[in-house]
């Protein structure tokens, strides 16, 4: 499904990697793992088509991501490294907005029962804890079942044992259902079916 | 896309109302600086009513200018900007609705309040539309270039003051205009040529301005 061919990154006049080719196919979720600056969240970002790799392509179903844009984003789901979510909103307001801006229209129950699922009280989000917030935006994924790929950085980042547990079982379930799922973690559950190894600083 | 559009409004609405002191500040700026130009000039009406629509068109670029800064920077700095780019709907029309909010927020009370201060320097009420006219249709070109150098100095250290010298030489041609038709209107000679003018620029900035933000944005995220 997602092919990566020959990337190569280079930021401010570092080369992250080179030549890295990867394709993962349906049902499988890849773990990018590495050391801190070894270029985990610039490859995921290559990924979504948010940075232009400095040489190669990534391709979803054949076709180059640069090309299909729209069509691309409706497939997939980022979950970056800030958690956007807005302060001034409460945890709800910014789930109903984030839905919405992907194309799905998510009634009241349906987001009250995602937030309760993750655990978080519809507060302003300014009032939550580090780790609500990121729970607050990884409610999201409760939205996203049918999309065929999530590409997740750091998703198990600030979570507590609970936390964790639910993201891997929502992971493992998206993976049981067919679909792709890419992310980056310093935890290692072992559950991945397939890791890619950035190199190390340098 | 259309109501990706109007969520993204409502969405802004919604947080400028939660931040009402923020709206409020830009527009007593507007009417303090407008307000500033009596006292220090003196009470000549003759000369008041001269330099009016000048004085208060600047005082409209400026404020309006003032909330630019934070269009893009505080969705950059809290990441639901990556996610707007990797929204479902062309990036062109969310920036279309970012720059409408922005106006609604920014734009439109300086039209309202203007006859207000339009009052401190005698203008004739005669020419108070054509003020309120000309404000409505020169702000939303505002928000739409501001938008574009908002996008572009995204995450420059000192992006506000070379936002500004970035984007008020761009303004001229709508304060030329703005408040040349208040002009020509105290003269007698109607604003209307130079309204129509004011109209064609909103027409072309509404048509060019959205996909030259997007590109903008899309430089400015890599």
């Amino acid at each position: 499904m997602l092919e990566a061919s020959a990337l190569e990154c280079v930021r401010e006049r570092r080369t992250l990697f080179r030549g890295l080719s990867f394709a993962v196919a349906a049902g499988e979720r890849l773990r990018i793992a590495g050391p801190n600056g070894s270029g985990k969240t610039s490859l995921l970002r290559i990924l979504c088509g948010l940075l232009t790799p400095t040489e190669g392509e990534v391709r979803w179903k054949g076709e180059p991501i640069a090309s299909l844009r729209e069509e691309y984003s409706r497939q997939m789901v980022y979950f970056g490294h800030a958690p956007a979510v807005k302060d001034d909103l409460t945890a709800g307001e910014n789930l109903g907005i984030s839905c919405r801006l992907s194309g799905r229209i998510a009634s009241s129950e349906e987001i009250a029962s995602a937030l309760s699922l993750f655990g978080v009280p519809d507060f302003p989000v300014r009032r939550l804890s580090q780790g609500q917030k990121r729970r607050a935006a990884l409610a999201r994924l409760c939205f996203s079942f049918d999309c065929p790929l999530w590409l997740l950085d750091e998703p198990f980042a600030a979570l507590d044992a609970d936390g964790i547990k639910l993201v891997e079982g929502l992971i493992n379930g998206h993976v049981i259902r067919g679909k792709v799922v890419v992310y980056t973690t310093h935890q290692d559950s072992g559950t991945a079916t397939r890791v890619i190894e950035l190199g190390s600083r340098g | 896309m259309v109501d990706a559009a109007i969520s993204i409004v409502r969405r802004d609405l919604l947080l400028a109302w939660r931040r009402r002191g923020d709206v409020a500040t830009a527009l007593l700026f507007f009417i303090i600086v407008a307000s500033l130009f009596p006292l220090g000039i003196g009470a000549e009406p003759n000369l008041l009513r001269a330099i009016a629509p000048g004085v208060i068109w600047v005082a409209a670029l400026l404020s309006s200018m003032l909330s630019l800064s934070r269009l893009f920077a505080a969705d950059h700095a809290d990441g639901t900007l990556e996610q707007l780019l990797l929204g479902a709907s062309p990036l062109g029309v969310i920036a279309a609705a970012k720059a409408a909010a922005h106006w609604i927020v920014a734009g439109l009370p300086l039209a309202a309040v203007a006859p207000l201060i339009a009052l401190q320097y005698d203008l004739p009420s005669a020419l108070y539309p054509v003020l309120a006219l000309s404000l409505l249709l020169g702000t939303p070109v505002l928000s739409m270039i501001g938008a574009i150098g908002a996008a572009l100095t995204l995450g420059v250290r000192g992006g506000g003051i070379l936002l500004s010298l970035l984007v008020l030489p761009l303004y001229v041609p709508v304060l030329i205009l703005g408040a040349g038709s208040v002009d020509m209107a105290s003269a007698g000679m109607g604003g209307e040529g130079q309204l129509l003018l004011l109209a064609a620029l909103l027409v072309a900035s509404c048509a060019f301005a959205p996909w030259a933000i997007a590109a903008a944005l899309r430089i400015s995220m890599e």
